[in-house]
């Protein structure tokens, strides 16, 4: 390790930094590089400052080596990264990194995993004290490095891996550990989306739960049968209904003793977002939002008093919610208002509270169009868009999307809402809509996509079929004149019924996309998130 | 914490006078445990952990002293005693409790007898944030023979009227036929929201509620209200669709209006809850609607609303006739899986005892003996060659040799003379019956009760 010494240091790293900051992904030896240099560096920082307790920075070294290389330790890694020059204690924070294991830890048991566990807490609480003071130069460069060498130990999520029993029998014993019952899988599944989940709204979670539920709050079983019967539907809704519930949660929590608030909090968060999940798969604007309040909760310095932490906590939400919803809904408005010209026919498809806001407040601006509501079943939400429109006095028409290359030539512009924008600029929505964006390329209609900030994702797909919701069969029954034809599916061992809930829309279909920061190109999300990210 | 469970216990029984003069109707034995036991494995079977009981002293003395009262149940027991003879309601014992209670609460009736999920009904109660949601069951008919009954049974006695909308879950009408004067009147106001209402008579309330904190509160400042099923309910009903529970002006007007004490602004107050700001901007941009045609919100701006769950199929009993009681106790060994014969009973070799027979504790049964669709209580004798058919014996009950006994409820510590014949008759407490009576479709008991006039 001491070999790659000085005169490898500052040229490489200025060819890494530099290739970080050009985004590429750093090749493999970059990043064995990288590693090693980190180390030397502590390294020598050790020798400089600390000759005394030098069997204790030994002992550690091997001893860190221990903990096998885990996703956990990845997400430990980056609050110790974050401050290697200025932390006094020796930080051997590359230890986890190493995929091939050092010599010598078999002959280390003596340390258990508690005094491990210990040890590797203190000082992460020093680096964080040491971080506040203003190692913020060295953090900034490091930072970079982290959002990069983060994606390394990546997993597939769990609920795109059904078909695999051995995912579905550690998501089991996972639920079984925070108590939650697990929801089954209803009726056939059509081959192409057998890896995913499919659940029957006849069977609830709750008829597995205790009635005065104990286990899990009231306010979050109460939200679970919410999302699972539709009645919050809509990525909006959605997310402002849980920051409501987390709201509840805070209220409701009082500490432990000998517990901190801010482990705490997320550990009794993580069973509701588990029961959640099951109750519904959870959106990207819900993902990003939880993501948000755990970095909030878990920056809550400890001396804090709890009364003045909730607070705080629920200050943060509200904000959040005000920052991210609503007033990113009045400046997309605003963009949006711009593109809406008089006699405009303007087409929206289904139901995106976004868009219903612009046409409302372009309405209100005195701009004359119309609206053609495009609406496809099972869910037919164009019905409840049409609804709030002709409330406000708008003049609208209505088809199935059946009819869209009919109605296509009278239209003018397309608006259409989005559940999330993706890392490579494809934009997933409702099904159907990526039918509308490649009718309306070919009839020269132009396609633009309203969506806020806070439902960008750093996810990449380019089909729906990798990662996707399946909805209740049965919701594709229909009965007419008291007959239903597809009764009795089940019994035809042939017939699959498949009810999707999102598609993904290529950026070459989208024309231009508005959101709070501005009308931007759909290929420029990336550059969004990566500033979002340098911000946070 | 999320809902309190309380099980009315101090009601009279005063539908079956003849059974319940000595003993308390929660303490009647169905199937050889009393009667209470059933909704109390009801509320532990689904995950309770304490139960409020509110019943009458003597019941309470019973629960603790007699041994023959076990109850059996890991929950803890909060046993409230109030007057017997202080005639209270239902929603009166409601609001004596209400120090007690901290959350929404779960109403249960101690002579409710069921097997419902009862996760439908708080599931309602859950998802649509309802103020009153509660449990239903389509009438069987009795078939069984009641004895001492004269005459054809009368039909069309106070029959409820209850109406629920297309989907069949959100309540728009209940009425009973005593409060109805000519006919079932309905305000333009419900028809205007709800066009589609499907008005339903034969269904069995089962007195299961679940009910809003504020509910409470509202009725420990109303104290007009004396009853939950025949006054609450049908207030919290005709309430959804009162004009003044629909405006957005109803918080200015309460500072104006709380001098007069208008009970409609109050319990408007007290149903909004905190961050109701960010609960109408989540309905404001869901795309679900309750209801399609009108151009009205979901749930038509109102924030009051009811909810009932009616159960197809299932086991859903009110034992508060002799007619219910005697079905229960039919019905009731499907509910528990305990063995048909206690193991402590000593029965003969030489008797025959049918597959649907229940035979309580510390039993002797003799020989030559039948005992066919029959429960026979706790500490009960039964000599030779009695026949027992169809009937139900309580606790403590002596049959000499030789009896024939059908249809029959005798009940505990009573004595059968030698060689008696009782048909389809009510023997009370502690009544002996003359050896070689014939009795048919009587009544018998003692001259003290006679004189409740």
């Amino acid at each position: 390790m001491a070999d790659c010494g000085e005169p490898d240091g500052p040229g490489n790293k200025d060819d890494i930094t530099r290739s970080k900051n050009e985004g590429k992904e750093l090749t493999k030896e970059e990043k064995q590089r990288l590693r090693k240099q980190k180390k030397h560096q502590k390294k020598q920082k050790e020798r400089k400052n600390e000759k005394g307790p030098s069997e204790t920075e030994k002992d550690k070294t091997p001893v860190s080596l221990l903990p096998p290389p885990q996703p956990v330790a990845t997400q430990k890694a980056p609050s110790a990264l974050p401050a290697p020059a200025s932390a006094p204690i020796p930080v051997p924070a590359s230890a986890p990194f190493h995929s091939s294991p050092a010599p010598s830890p078999a002959d280390k048991p003596a340390k258990s995993k508690a005094e491990l566990k210990a040890e590797r807490r203190a000082r992460q609480e020093t680096d964080r004290a040491a971080k506040q003071p203003g190692s913020s130069s060295s953090g900034i460069k490091t930072k970079v490095p982290l959002s990069e060498l983060n994606p390394v130990v990546k997993r597939l999520p769990e609920h795109v891996q059904v078909d695999d029993p051995a995912v579905v029998k550690r998501l089991a014993k996972k639920l079984e550990r925070q108590q939650i019952p697990l929801r089954s899988d209803y009726g056939y599944k059509v081959s192409l989306f057998s890896h995913l989940h499919q659940y029957s709204r006849k069977a609830p979670l709750t008829q597995l739960l205790s009635i005065p539920s104990t286990v899990i709050h009231p306010s979050i079983v109460r939200l679970g049968l919410q999302y699972s019967q539709g009645i919050v539907a809509g990525s909006n809704a959605r997310s402002v209904a849980l920051l409501h519930a987390f709201k509840q949660v805070i209220r409701d929590y009082t500490t432990p003793p000998n517990e901190e608030l801010s482990r705490d909090l997320v550990n009794k968060l993580k069973p509701y977002i588990s029961f959640l999940n099951q109750c519904r798969p959870l959106s990207a604007s819900m993902g990003n939002a939880i993501k948000y309040i755990k970095k909030e909760i878990s920056n809550i310095p400890s001396q804090c008093k709890e009364e003045e932490a909730k607070t705080k906590l629920l200050t943060c939400i509200d904000r959040y919610i005000e920052e991210k919803i609503v007033l990113a809904a009045k400046a997309i408005s605003k963009y949006a208002i711009e593109k809406i010209s008089d006699g405009d026919v303007i087409l929206v498809y289904g139901y995106s509270s976004l868009v219903n806001n612009i046409l409302c407040e372009a309405f209100e601006k005195s701009r004359k169009f119309r609206v053609i509501v495009v609406d496809s079943r099972p869910r037919l939400e164009g019905r409840e868009a049409l609804r709030r429109l002709v409330q406000r006095g708008i003049s609208c028409t209505y088809v199935l999307i059946s009819a869209l290359s009919y109605i296509l030539p009278e239209v003018s512009k397309v608006f259409l809402g989005a559940h999330a924008l993706l890392a490579n600029g494809y934009v997933m929505s409702r099904v159907g809509t990526s039918q509308i964006a490649l009718v309306a390329r070919t009839y020269n209609v132009p396609v633009l996509v309203c969506c806020e900030t806070y439902k960008f994702c750093e996810r990449v797909q380019t089909d729906s079929f990798v990662s996707n919701e399946l909805d209740d069969p049965d919701d594709l029954m229909v009965t007419r004149k008291g007959k239903t034809q597809l009764e009795n599916w089940q019994d035809v061992s042939s017939l699959g019924l498949l009810n999707l809930v999102y598609d993904v829309t290529p950026p070459d279909f989208v024309d231009l996309v508005i959101t709070d920061l501005g009308m931007i190109p759909c290929t420029s999300v990336p550059v969004v998130l990566r500033v979002k990210n340098l911000d946070q | 914490m999320e809902l309190q469970a309380v099980l009315m216990a101090a009601g009279g029984g005063s539908r079956m006078m003849d059974l319940t003069y000595n003993t308390p109707k929660p303490l009647l034995p169905v199937g050889n445990k009393p009667l209470i036991w059933y909704p109390l494995n009801l509320l532990e079977r689904v995950g309770f952990e304490e139960v409020i009981v509110i019943t009458t002293k003597e019941v309470q003395k019973m629960i603790s002293t007699d041994p023959k009262v076990k109850l059996d149940v890991k929950m803890k027991l909060d046993l409230v005693c109030i007057q017997e003879d202080a005639d209270m309601g239902t929603a009166d014992a409601l609001r004596h409790i209400q120090q007690k209670v901290k959350t929404d609460v779960l109403v249960v009736s101690c002579d409710l007898i069921t097997d419902a999920a009862l996760h439908e009904v708080v599931d309602l109660f859950r998802a649509h944030n309802a103020t009153l949601s509660m449990l239903m069951s389509k009438a069987h008919e009795f078939t069984e023979t009641v004895p001492g009954q004269k005459g054809k049974k009368k039909t069309g006695e106070q029959r409820d009227f209850v109406g629920v909308d297309g989907t069949g879950k959100r309540l728009l009408f209940m009425a009973n036929e005593a409060d109805l004067d000519e006919g079932v009147v309905i305000r333009k106001s419900i028809m205007r929201k709800h066009p589609r209402m499907h008005i339903k008579t034969g269904l069995v309330d089962a007195h299961l509620y679940c009910l809003k904190k504020s509910v409470v509160d509202f009725l420990a400042d109303n104290k007009s209200i004396s009853s939950i099923r025949g006054e609450l309910v049908p207030y919290l009903v005709r309430k959804q669709f009162s004009k003044s529970t629909n405006s957005p002006k109803v918080i200015d007007e309460t500072h104006q209006n709380l001098k007069k004490n208008d009970s409609n602004v109050n319990l408007e107050i007290q149903i909004s809850s905190r961050d109701e700001e960010l609960l109408h901007l989540t309905q404001e941009r869901s795309c679900w609607n309750d209801h399609r045609g009108d151009m009205s919100d979901a749930y038509h701006g109102g924030r009051l609303r009811c909810y009932v769950h009616i159960m197809d199929e299932g086991i859903c009993y009110r034992v508060n006739t002799l007619a219910a009681y005697i079905e229960a106790n039919r019905l009731a060994p499907k509910l528990f899986d305990e063995p048909a014969v206690h193991p402590s009973a000593v029965v003969s070799e030489r008797c025959l005892i049918g597959a649907d027979s229940i035979i309580g504790a510390s039993c002797q049964i003799s020989d030559k003996t039948s005992i066919k669709r029959s429960t026979i209580g706790v500490s009960t004798t039964v000599r030779e060659k009695v026949k027992v058919t169809n009937s139900i014996i309580m606790h403590g009950v002596t049959i000499e040799e030789g009896c024939n006994i059908q249809g029959s409820v005798i009940c505990s510590n009573a004595v059968i003379g030698r060689g008696a014949d009782i048909k389809y008759c009510l023997v009370g407490s502690a009544q002996r019956i003359e050896p070689d009576a014939e009795r048919t479709n009587e009544v018998i008991v003692g001259t003290d009760q006679l004189m409740e006039i």
